[in-house]
């Protein structure tokens, strides 16, 4: 092969130190050599230093990932072989939905990390010609309280997380409908930002990421190639420490006008029939969507650099092959079909360019001005990084808590300590800030337990929740991450949703780190157990690692995000109470009797306000869940419930003043519960034992409320009533009462994020 | 005009590069009786084949530079102009709004929210004004409830401007309280005066912040969008339009 001489004057030459500082070890720089035969030139290492970052390659992940269930009859595209994974909802239509992670442009840059993670997810999911149409966010900072240097700048990373999402998702004109944000110390220097896209589209326009059909064009379009998040994968792919601003231009700037412009063209692209491959420019840019569409399409792509359209004048192979400039695809089109492609950009005013084709030798050979620079088989690239088994420590598990270990405080002022708890209280000042209501289909605000979203097109109803208590994941990975599962499907059940695919994504520390790996293995496993358990299948994700910072890594935190049917809109439940004659039952254990910590290990109860992250998290018994969601479904199909609310963070207390509180101004009312007297009040009100839903049930419906429940096996217990007339929330446990005004409880529950975040 | 012998008005969407609540304003007024919308792309030079036009909501050209400050040289635009000044309804929701000030077809500016924050909410409007042919159908209902999602509604004109809107009746919604009342802190945008919407000197073009197409669908908890939408239909049926 002959190289340009003059680009290899400019380029650096290969050394030991080069290899190392593209983050590939010397090993994996000798596998290159033998894929090659000879050894890499400086862009060719750049080229494979990004797609086998852990990023793109997954390599450290992978072994650990084919643990997941991720087939059954509805999946139409499997996890991993393409973009984003697409579900079957009926009649003919189909769901494609993913959630990614933008953790560490974040921490650097919060606005624009968080809005170009937006614009990312949201091209997985019309590249494979689905519709986009709700996203949903995950997000995690360290503690906002207080006036330390750290709580400001943590104020100042979740204000422009907030802003970026709203900037991006507004403006492209995407309704964000839920998520879920958390405050904890762990994250301190290392916010997460995950963030969820659901697209819809009918079986037959599933597109493909593949180059098929020698002599086929490739065609590049969107907006023009920079300097901009230069390696950006490989930077993703290391620890956060001080000198992480300099990383600052791996950090990409985005357009969500452009990127409106793009998937608009994109998808009346590939109705029109002349698409025979499409591939976002992601991470890797370039580099990646060309490797990967030549090795799916078991192809060869050949492209000429000089004819990408550029940003910035004296670009080099490397820049241009490795930006990450954003809202740019490229496009594998059927010959003979260039003219009718063309006009659909110049409607959209979009810059694109032919730059080259598909050849069936299975190289991706990149030319600048004609002369070869880069040359590799393109399977090997995109195939076959190696796949690492880390070790894993041995993690030692927690301690159980007995009752007596569990200080009592005054049920009054611990009720309003946690509501007032930033994780706890509402995000509607979040929320306020992302157009929600856009595509007429928001059937449930923001602040319920899932989001529900009516599809105008198809006239589906879908609901969609993210969960995952990473408290409980510190103490125990594989518990914790059971119990996000199974609490996302648990959001589902209570607004009357089947689960039908689950998406996650798995933000953990660096898993050279054997403690660090034993979490992400067991969180792995334990997502798996529950999806397998219940039939639900994991259709792609995401793996964020390196997640640490200075002062260590972050609490392991496996987001779920699941996605739901709900077979007719009039089985749609809303978390809040709703008529003031209804009477409040509470479905499952007020105490779990077989949980070694009583429901307070993890718990908010004790980290709120004794600072304390200890005991083993609460006991799940998949059995009984699965109970219970068939008794929400039984019960919301005939319309039996007015409200279901699932019992979280704070447990039935603050499960109860939730439900209250969210109560519309029009029909706002007393509530008043009373519990049986077979434990400290504390533990009773404030404990976070599983699989218990809050529902509001009208008078005539009660007796077969109780006989359906004890059919099916769910406990169910009557605690009380909602008073008309009346404006207090009231508990009384034997002959001890607590009573609440609303007005306290609001200013606690409402006012603490603004108050926090406006001064 | 031959809407008496056609059941149907028809109205044009207009879509510029970057409109976001097209889809939505089709939808909702495709779901009405007597009204028939379809889109039109912004490069299009003719509005010959309809009733009405509606400027949707959205991001025209990303709003980078000032929100419709570009739309307003997009081809339709002059045709759109034509069309008011020929005295049919012109209806411009949120970004339409902006771009219809920019065009000079309303007076006064939408500038940033003063909270500097974009607002998506529900908020409660006076119909100042019912005697227009977008506000013919409110008949008793005084205050209404609709959706708001912008980050530059706050709407400001000058002394001047203000003044004779005001005295012509041409503030047609403003931002109150549940009680009707228009106090500061019922005004999610800082707008002069609470104005939340306005009509020209002729009476055919309005402009407004909120969105009428999401309060259209019963399952989205609020319909009071029906009734501009059926003001609508009620002009195109009435006397006055069928024989002009």
């Amino acid at each position: 092969m002959e190289l340009g001489l003059e680009r290899e004057q400019k380029e650096p030459k290969v050394t030991p130190e080069v290899v190392t500082r593209h983050g590939l070890t010397l090993e994996e720089y000798e596998l290159i050599c033998k894929i090659l035969g000879r050894e890499p030139n400086f862009t060719e290492l750049g080229v494979f230093s990004v797609m086998w970052s852990e990023h793109c390659s997954y390599k450290n992940s992978k072994a650990e990932l084919r643990k997941f269930p991720t087939g059954g009859k509805h999946v139409l595209v499997r996890a991993g072989d393409e973009n984003a994974g697409v579900v079957d909802v009926g009649n003919g239509w189909a769901v494609a939905f993913k959630v990614e992670s933008h953790n560490h442009p974040s921490a650097v840059e919060p606005f624009q990390g968080a809005a170009t993670g937006v614009g990312g997810i949201i091209r997985d999911i019309f590249t494979m010609g689905a519709r986009p149409v709700f996203l949903l966010n995950s997000l995690r900072f360290g503690p906002i309280e207080g006036d330390s240097e750290v709580a400001r700048n943590n104020r100042r990373l979740f204000a422009g997380v907030v802003a970026g999402i709203s900037h991006y998702g507004n403006c492209i004109g995407l309704p964000t409908i839920g998520g879920e944000v958390y405050f904890d110390e762990s994250y301190n220097g290392n916010p997460l930002v995950n963030v969820f896209c659901l697209g819809i589209l009918r079986h037959e326009q599933i597109a493909k990421g593949a180059a098929k059909g020698e002599g086929n064009p490739v065609f590049y379009v969107g907006s023009e190639t920079g300097r901009d998040g230069l390696a950006g994968a490989a930077f993703a792919s290391r620890e956060l420490t001080e000198e992480s601003k300099q990383d600052r231009p791996a950090v990409q700037v985005g357009d969500p006008f452009r990127e409106k412009l793009l998937m608009e063209a994109c998808l009346e692209l590939l109705a029109s029939g002349c698409v025979a491959g499409i591939q976002d420019m992601g991470a890797a840019g370039l580099t990646c969507s060309t490797c990967e569409t030549a090795s799916r399409g078991n192809s060869g792509v050949e492209i000429e650099l000089a004819l990408v359209p550029q940003r910035e004048v004296g670009m080099t192979p490397y820049e241009i092959l490795l930006s990450e400039s954003q809202e740019r695809m490229l496009v594998i089109v059927h010959k003979g079909q260039e003219e009718k492609v063309k006009q659909i950009f110049e409607k959209w005013d979009l810059p694109y360019a032919q730059i080259g084709k598909v050849t069936s030798d299975g190289f991706m050979r990149v030319l600048q001005n004609g002369r070869t620079v880069v040359e590799i088989p393109a399977r090997a690239l995109a195939e076959d990084a190696p796949v690492y088994y880390r070790e894993a420590a041995k993690l030692r598990p927690p301690e159980p808590l007995g009752i007596e270990e569990i200080p009592e405080v005054e049920p009054h002022d611990a009720l309003l300590a946690l509501l007032s708890d930033p994780s706890i209280a509402s995000k509607q000042w979040v929320w306020r800030q992302y157009d929600h209501e856009i595509r007429i289909g928001s059937l449930l605000l923001p602040g319920s337990d899932a989001a529900v979203f009516l599809d105008r097109e198809s006239n589906i109803v879908l609901a969609a929740s993210s969960d995952c208590n990473s408290t409980y994941c510190r103490l125990d990975p594989r518990a914790g991450a059971r119990i996000a599962v199974a609490e996302s499907f648990r959001n589902l059940a209570c607004t009357g949703a089947v689960p039908i695919g689950v998406t996650d994504n798995l933000n953990f520390g660096n898993p050279y780190k054997p403690e660090n790996f034993a979490q992400l293995r067991e969180a792995i496993e334990g997502i798996a157990e529950v999806c397998e358990f219940f039939g639900v299948p994991v259709t792609g994700g995401n793996v964020s690692l390196y997640n640490e910072s200075p002062s260590g890594p972050i609490d392991p935190t496996p987001t779920i995000c699941s996605v739901g049917r709900i077979e007719s809109e009039f089985h749609i439940m809303p978390a809040y109470f709703s008529d003031p004659g209804d009477a409040i039952y509470l479905l499952g254990n007020i105490l779990d009797r077989k949980c070694p910590s009583h429901g307070f290990g993890g718990s908010h109860y004790l980290k709120r306000l004794f600072g304390q992250k200890r005991g083993t998290p609460p006991r799940l018994d998949l059995e009984a869940e699965r109970r219970l969601y068939l008794l929400l479904e039984e019960l919301a199909s005939i319309r039996c419930l007015n409200s279901a609310h699932d019992c979280s963070e704070g447990g039935l207390a603050v499960a109860l003043a939730e439900a209250w509180l969210l109560m519309p101004e029009e029909v706002r009312c007393g509530v008043h519960i009373s519990l049986p007297d077979i434990a400290p009040p504390h533990i009773l009100l404030f404990n976070e034992g599983q699989t218990r839903v809050i529902v509001s049930v009208p008078k005539d419906k009660e007796k077969y409320v109780l006989f359906k429940a004890e059919e099916i096996g769910v406990p169910a217990l009557k605690l009380g009533h909602l008073l008309p007339e009346d404006d207090h929330l009231s508990i009384s446990i034997g002959s001890r009462i607590w009573k609440w005004k609303r007005q306290e409880l609001q200013s606690a529950y409402f006012d603490t994020i603004p108050n926090l975040m406006e001064r | 005009m031959q809407v008496g012998y056609r059941s149907i008005a028809r109205l044009a969407v207009v879509q510029f590069p970057g409109s976001n609540c097209d889809m939505d304003c089709v939808w909702a007024i495709n779901s009405l009786l007597g009204l028939k919308a379809k889109l039109v792309w912004h490069k299009e030079t003719k509005l010959s084949d309809f009733d009405g036009v509606v400027l949707p909501g959205g991001f025209s050209y990303g709003d980078y530079l000032r929100p419709g400050a570009i739309a307003r040289f997009s081809p339709i635009m002059d045709a759109v102009r034509d069309f008011a000044e020929e005295g049919k309804p012109v209806l411009g929701i949120c970004n339409g709004f902006q771009i219809l000030c920019e065009a000079g077809l309303l007076p006064g500016a939408l500038v940033r929210n003063r909270s500097l924050r974009f607002v998506c909410d529900r908020v409660w409007l006076k119909v100042e004004n019912k005697k227009t042919i977008f506000t013919s159908r409110f008949g008793e209902v005084d205050v209404i409830r609709l959706p708001i999602a912008h980050g530059d509604g706050c709407y400001y004109a000058d002394e001047a401007t203000l003044g004779q809107l005001e005295k012509e009746g041409r503030v047609v919604f403003r931002y109150v309280n549940r009680d009707g009342v228009a106090d500061v802190a019922s005004n999610p945008n800082g707008s002069c005066n609470n104005i939340a919407g306005i009509l020209n000197e002729k009476g055919n073009v309005l402009g407004l912040m909120p969105h009428p197409e999401r309060a259209v669908f019963e399952n989205l908890g609020l319909t009071y969008g029906r009734l501009i939408f059926n003001s609508i239909v009620d002009y195109f049926l009435s006397d006055e339009y069928r024989w002009s």
